[in-house]
């Protein structure tokens, strides 16, 4: 019941919001295609809502709106009560909205793990105990603990990318914007990934917005918004929007393996995992060994 | 070869060395240095070297790291001396066959310059080695700080100096990509002359820049979105603070650079 209230309380809002990233060339006076248009949303607190679309759908500049990057060239984005327009909110949001991106690379700022992890807290100007405790529980909650001394370049695709979770999450910020994050990681890197926010998600309740290209993450959240042009197309849980495989497709996405395969054998459920097309496949061959 | 830098690179450790505050050892590895130039004969040359070496020890970093951070200046090192012991003259002549003359004087300066150059390396690569990166600008910054009078943005300098140190690797890293990218295009970056080889290097040069300020862009944004807006207000995880080991070795310090000007008033200067 009180999670259903927790659930009830919107943390970003968009309101008919549109962005464009040249409004107007200076010579020509065309005005360009907006990245953005005309997009309604509200998220709620502690969801995890994956964002997805094919390249070049918005998906990027969807995010950066969320924490006062950019700037609505119409409409209103409002975090926690804090409209993105106003300058002066703009380090207050960061304080509420924190993100992460595709390549791990140019985010670490520090050459030791632990002094990368605590860049956030210091610009945040918190007292030196209170960030190394944070640093520490951050590293402990993405599995990085015994890395904290070792040098990021040194470690690997997933574990930097944890480390930049990890670097966000010592914020502590209510939301945390993903974007793309495993784009660069193998399966194995992956699944550290996801599987580190779905944890964050689930046990700290911080709401997570996740733009990924990986069905299979896709499914794991408890919302998908699907993009095309610009716009929010599809909106609902993991099983509504997949049980519209043509339409899925028609935004030149996939469905996950498993919903493909169930849908090819004329299976009317829905299937989303790996694991509930074995349960549909037993149940329907019904002993037969 | 270019993956031999080792400036900065940093040996994880809890020796005396490491635990010494950073701010003391930046300065009291500049006193050193300093002190290295001051030795005007073999005796205060002496003290330096057991000095060094005292240091080396303490800092618990294998011998083999300190060696490793010597490789790149071999070249240096050998070039001074030889040129020192042909273009030194003075004192008695060892040597003479044609216009060449190896005297007293010449060997003497190339032992020092050389000894000179080992132990300036050696000392600044054990700062490198005992102090983190982010640490050591820290200790820079708040040396730097009363430059602030001037309106020097120290703050700013010690920052880039952090990101420089950081991206180092990831460059290194990005200039063999492009040239294993080019390589696989045909481009030809070993053989020709000086001219041809400088003009090859143009395909790596202009990738790298490119994808340099992509970087750039994509880290201001992250350290936008982690609240980075500068100096002000911002606090620090760890704390400097200076003990009393801090003075003893302070105190150290000062002791060998008396040591070494007793040295060289008491006993004849060779250089
Ligand atoms: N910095 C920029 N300047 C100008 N136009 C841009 C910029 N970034 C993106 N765009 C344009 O805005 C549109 C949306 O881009 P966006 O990056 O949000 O897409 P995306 O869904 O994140 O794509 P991808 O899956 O490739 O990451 C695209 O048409 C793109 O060309
Ligand atoms: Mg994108």
């Amino acid at each position: 019941m009180i999670s259903g209230m927790i659930m009830d309380e919107k943390i970003i809002e968009f309101n008919n919001v549109t962005f464009m990233y040249d409004a107007e060339d200076e010579e020509t006076g065309v005005v360009s295609a907006p990245a953005v248009k005309g997009i309604t949303l509200a998220i709620n607190r502690g969801e995890f809502m994956a964002v997805l679309g094919r390249n070049g759908s918005g998906k990027s500049t969807l995010a950066k709106l969320c924490n006062a990057i950019y700037e609505p060239y119409e409409g209103d984005v409002i975090v926690e009560g804090m409209n993105t327009r106003e300058e002066e909110n703009g380090d207050k949001i960061r304080r509420k909205v924190g993100m992460v991106f595709q390549n791990p690379d140019n985010q670490i700022v520090a050459t030791i793990v632990e002094d990368d992890v605590a860049f956030g807290p210091e610009n945040l100007g918190i007292e030196p105990k209170e960030i190394r405790r944070r640093v520490d529980e951050a590293l402990k909650s993405v599995n990085m603990y015994e890395h904290r001394l070792r040098q990021p370049h040194n470690l690997s695709g997933g574990q930097k990318q944890r480390v930049a979770i990890a670097g966000v999450l010592a914020m502590q910020t209510d939301c945390i914007v993903l974007d793309e994050p495993t784009a660069m990681l193998d399966p194995v890197g992956r699944a550290e990934v996801l599987q580190t926010v779905k944890r964050l998600n689930k046990e700290l309740g911080i709401t997570v917005i996740m733009v990924t290209h990986f069905m299979d993450e896709a499914v794991e959240a408890d919302r998908v918004v699907v993009m095309s042009s610009g716009e929010v197309v599809m909106d609902g849980t993991p099983q509504q929007v997949f049980s519209d495989i043509e339409k899925v497709r028609a935004y030149g996405l996939d469905v996950p393996q498993s919903t493909a395969l169930c849908a090819a054998l004329s299976i009317k459920e829905n299937v989303l995992n790996a694991q509930q097309c074995v349960d549909v496949i037993d149940r329907i061959c019904g002993g037969v060994k | 070869m270019i993956s031999d830098i080792t400036i900065g690179q940093y040996y994880s450790g809890n020796s005396v060395l490491h635990r010494m505050d950073a701010r003391m050892k930046l300065i009291l590895t500049f006193a050193s240095i300093v002190a290295i130039f001051l030795c005007k004969n073999f005796f205060s040359l002496g003290l330096m070297v057991i000095f060094t070496v005292a240091a080396t020890l303490l800092s618990c970093v294998p011998a083999k790291m300190v060696i490793k951070s010597l490789k790149p200046i071999i070249v240096i090192l050998i070039f001074t001396a030889v040129l020192n012991i042909f273009y030194t003259t003075g004192g008695d002549t060892y040597f003479k066959w044609k216009f060449i003359e190896i005297t007293e004087e010449g060997v003497n300066t190339a032992i020092f310059m050389a000894i000179r150059i080992v132990s300036l390396v050696v000392l600044s690569s054990l700062l490198t080695y005992t102090t983190t990166p982010t640490l050591l600008t820290d200790a820079l910054e708040r040396i730097l700080s009363p430059l602030k009078v001037f309106k020097i943005k120290v703050h700013t300098l010690a920052m880039m100096m952090t990101l420089a140190l950081r991206f180092i690797p990831t460059l290194i890293e990005e200039i063999n990509r492009i040239m294993n990218a080019q390589k696989a295009r045909g481009a030809d970056l070993e053989t020709g002359g000086i001219v041809a080889r400088a003009k090859a290097l143009i395909p790596i040069f202009i990738p790298l820049m490119i994808s340099s300020f992509r970087r750039a862009y994509e880290l201001a944004f992250a350290m936008t979105c982690r609240g980075y807006t500068g100096g002000e207000g911002r606090t620090r995880m760890k704390q400097m603070k200076l003990r009393v080991s801090d003075f003893i070795a302070c105190a150290v310090v000062c002791a060998l650079v008396g040591g070494i000007i007793a040295l060289n008033i008491y006993f004849e200067a060779v250089i």
